[in-house]
C-alpha cells in the first residue's frame, strides 16, 4: 500500500503531519497559503491576544553559536478581531489558532472573535517563557489552566490543544490538569527560558534579558518530554522542538506524537524545509512498509 | 573558526561623516561588511537602544564599511548619536541583492534609499551608461552626489538631482522625471530603492514599459533570517525573498506600494 502523510491528533485530521509551529511567520494569510503549499500540514498562528500588542524592541533573536536561537520577541501580534478578520477569506488552509491570556474571560473572548473563521484547531499557549502574566506563569498555575481549558472547552466545539513547556512547575502536572479539564491534545514543548550575554559589551543581548532556546539544542528535551506524556497518559500528542531533518519528525513519531511543528527550522534551511521533510517520511514509510503514521506512533516505548 | 553571520559582532565607529543636518554616515572596520552585494543589509545592534535593518554604505578606504542614517524616530537618533569609538553590534548580511545588467542604466534614489546605489554604482562596467537620479525634499538634504559623480569617473553618466521645492536641481518629484526620462530614452534596466511611494511609481513607469526594473524594498523587521514575519509584504518576506524584487513580482503584490505592518503586524495605509 502507498505509504500517506495523513494523520489524525484525535479529532484533528490533516494531510500532512508537519505543521508550522506559533510564533513564525504567522501574520499574513498569503504567506499561510504559501507555507501551505510548500508542505506544512498546517499553520499554527502567532499566539493572540485580547488586544493588539507591539512586542519587545530589538534584539528580539539571537543565534546561538552551535545552533538554536533565543528570542524574546514579546508575542507581538495584531489582536485576536483584527487577526479573525483577516482570516475570515480562508477557505483552503488549516489553520490552528493559537491564543495567549491570562484568565479565562481572555480566552472566552477571542475565540467568540473567530465566529465566521475556519479555524482547525485551538492552541492554548500556557508556555510562553518570557512575557509576564501569560504563558508559563499561567502553564504553572494549575488552578487557572484548569479553568482556562474548562472555560475554552465550554465556548467552542472546535478541538483545544494546550501547549505546554518547561517552567518552575511540573509541566506533567500541568498536562494532567489540561487532560482531567477536557483538553483535547498537547503540544510539547515551548522554548526553554534562556539568555544570551556579549562579552565585549558585557551586557545581556536581547532586549528583554530573557528569551526562549530554540531548534537543535533543546530537540532531545522535547523528545524526552513526548515520550514522558505519551508513557503516562492516553492523549494525542504534537511534537514540538528542534525538528529540521525527517529523522527528527520520525523520532517524536516513534515517541509518541502524531504529528509535528518546527520553526527555527525555517531560520536556516527556509520554507522548503516542510517538503524535504515530507518526502523523507514518505521514503521511510515505504521502506519500512508502514502505510499510515499512525502505525509509528510510540513504537519506541515497545522496546 | 568562520564567523558565524548570524552572530552579532562588535565594531567601534572610527569616523563619522556629517552628510546633511540630519544624515550621517558611521564608517568601521569589518572583514565582511565591506564586501556585501548591493541591496544586502545588516542587522544593527544598537546597546540599549534597538536593532535595526541597514543597507550596508561602502567606504572610500579598503577594509572598512559604513552605514548612511537618517535621524528620524528613537531607534536611528540611537545610531546618528554613536560617536567615533562607540560600538555597535553588526550581524548579517541578509537578503538577495540586484540583478547587475550592462547597457543603458537608471538608478533612482531617495533619502538613504541611495545607500544600496552607490554599492550598485560599484558593480557597473566601464562600458555602461549609468543615469542617477536622486530625490530630495529641499538643497539641505542633498547627499552623495559628489560621490556619485566620483564613482561613475570612467563611465558615460549623468547624476540629476531633483528637490521637492527646487531649492536645487531639477524641482519636482523624481518619479515625474523617471517617467519623462523611461518615456524619452530606452534604458536596458532600472533599479530603486527610497520611500515606498517613489519605488511604486518607478517600477510602474518602467514595468509598464516593459524595463526590467528592480526596487529593494524596507519594512519593519524583528528577526532578519525569515523566522519573525514582521517584513511580510503580502506573501514575500523582505527579508528573506528581498530585499530585493523583480517589477514583474511586485506589479502583482497587492500590498506593494499601499501597505506595511506596524510593530503588531496590523496592516497600514503608506
Amino acid at each position: 500500500m502507498e505509504p500517506s502523510l495523513a494523520t489524525s491528533i484525535g479529532k484533528i485530521q490533516l494531510d500532512k503531519p508537519v505543521m508550522l509551529a506559533s510564533g513564525i511567520l504567522g501574520i499574513s494569510l498569503d504567506v499561510f497559503k504559501r507555507l501551505h503549499a510548500s508542505g506544512a500540514g498546517a499553520v499554527v498562528t502567532k499566539s493572540l491576544s485580547t488586544a493588539p500588542w507591539e512586542g519587545y524592541p530589538n534584539p528580539t533573536i539571537f543565534s546561538v553559536k552551535g545552533g538554536g536561537w533565543i528570542n524574546a520577541v514579546g508575542l507581538s501580534n495584531p489582536g485576536a478581531s483584527n487577526f479573525a478578520k483577516m482570516i475570515e477569506p480562508n477557505q483552503d488552509v488549516p489553520i490552528i489558532v493559537s491564543l495567549v491570556g491570562s484568565v479565562p474571560e481572555d480566552f472566552e473572548f477571542m475565540i467568540k472573535q473567530f465566529e465566521n473563521c475556519k479555524v482547525k484547531a485551538y492552541e492554548l499557549n500556557l508556555s510562553c517563557p518570557h512575557v509576564a502574566k501569560v504563558g508559563l506563569e499561567v502553564g504553572d498555575d494549575p488552578g487557572l489552566v484548569k479553568a482556562i481549558v474548562s472555560t475554552v472547552k465550554n465556548v467552542t466545539t472546535v478541538p483545544v490543544i494546550a501547549k505546554v513547556g518547561l517552567g518552575t512547575s511540573n509541566y506533567l502536572n500541568t498536562v494532567r490538569t489540561a487532560i482531567d479539564s477536557g483538553i483535547d491534545a498537547i503540544t510539547a514543548i515551548n522554548t526553554v527560558r534562556a539568555i544570551a550575554i556579549d562579552v565585549e559589551l558585557q551586557r545581556p543581548i536581547l532586549s528583554n534579558k530573557f528569551g526562549g532556546l530554540s531548534g537543535t539544542p533543546i530537540k532531545p528535551i522535547a523528545l524526552r518530554c513526548v515520550y514522558e506524556i505519551s508513557s503516562q497518559y492516553d492523549i494525542p500528542i504534537i511534537g514540538c522542538g528542534g525538528i529540521s531533518t525527517w529523522e527528527d519528525a520520525i523520532e517524536f513519531f516513534l515517541a509518541g506524537a502524531s504529528a509535528v511543528q518546527l520553526g527555527s527550522a525555517i531560520g536556516d534551511n527556509w520554507v522548503g524545509v516542510f517538503d524535504d521533510i515530507n518526502k523523507g517520511i514518505l521514503q521511510y514509510m515505504d521502506r519500512k512498509n508502514y502505510s499510515s503514521i499512525k502505525d509509528m506512533v510510540g513504537l519506541a516505548k515497545k522496546s | 573558526m568562520q564567523r558565524n553571520l548570524n552572530h552579532p559582532v562588535i565594531v567601534a565607529i572610527e569616523k563619522v561623516i556629517d552628510e546633511t543636518p540630519t544624515v550621517r554616515t558611521l564608517v568601521f572596520s569589518d572583514d565582511v561588511m565591506p564586501n556585501v552585494l548591493p541591496g544586502q543589509f545588516a542587522m544593527v545592534w544598537i546597546p540599549g537602544v534597538n536593532e535595526l535593518p541597514m543597507s550596508v554604505m561602502i567606504s572610500k578606504e579598503s577594509g572598512k564599511a559604513a552605514f548612511t542614517v537618517r535621524k528620524h524616530g528613537p531607534s536611528s537618533t540611537g545610531l546618528f548619536n554613536i560617536p567615533v569609538g562607540g560600538q555597535i553590534g553588526i550581524r548579517g548580511p541578509y537578503g538577495n541583492s540586484f540583478d547587475v545588467k550592462e547597457g543603458k542604466l537608471l538608478l533612482v534614489g531617495g533619502g538613504t534609499g541611495l545607500v544600496p546605489m552607490m554599492r550598485l554604482l560599484t558593480f557597473v562596467k566601464p562600458t555602461d551608461d549609468v543615469t542617477v537620479l536622486m530625490g530630495a525634499k529641499s538643497k539641505d538634504e542633498v547627499f552623495f552626489e559628489n560621490l556619485a559623480n566620483d564613482l561613475l569617473t570612467n563611465n558615460p553618466h549623468r547624476v540629476i538631482v531633483s528637490t521637492d521645492d527646487g531649492s536645487y536641481g531639477e524641482k519636482g518629484f523624481v518619479t515625474d522625471l523617471v517617467e519623462k526620462l523611461v518615456s524619452e530614452t530606452h534604458f536596458d534596466a532600472v533599479y530603486v530603492c527610497g520611500p515606498e511611494i517613489m519605488m511604486y511609481k518607478t517600477v510602474q513607469s518602467a514595468h509598464s514599459r516593459n524595463i526590467f526594473v528592480q526596487a529593494s524594498l524596507e519594512r519593519m523587521m524583528k528577526c532578519g533570517v525569515g523566522i519573525c514575519g514582521s517584513c511580510c509584504v503580502g506573501e514575500d518576506l523582505v527579508c528573506r525573498d528581498g530585499t530585493v524584487f523583480d517589477g514583474d513580482h511586485l506589479s502583482k503584490n497587492m500590498e506593494f506600494g499601499h501597505l506595511h505592518r506596524n510593530k503588531a503586524g496590523i496592516l497600514e495605509n503608506y
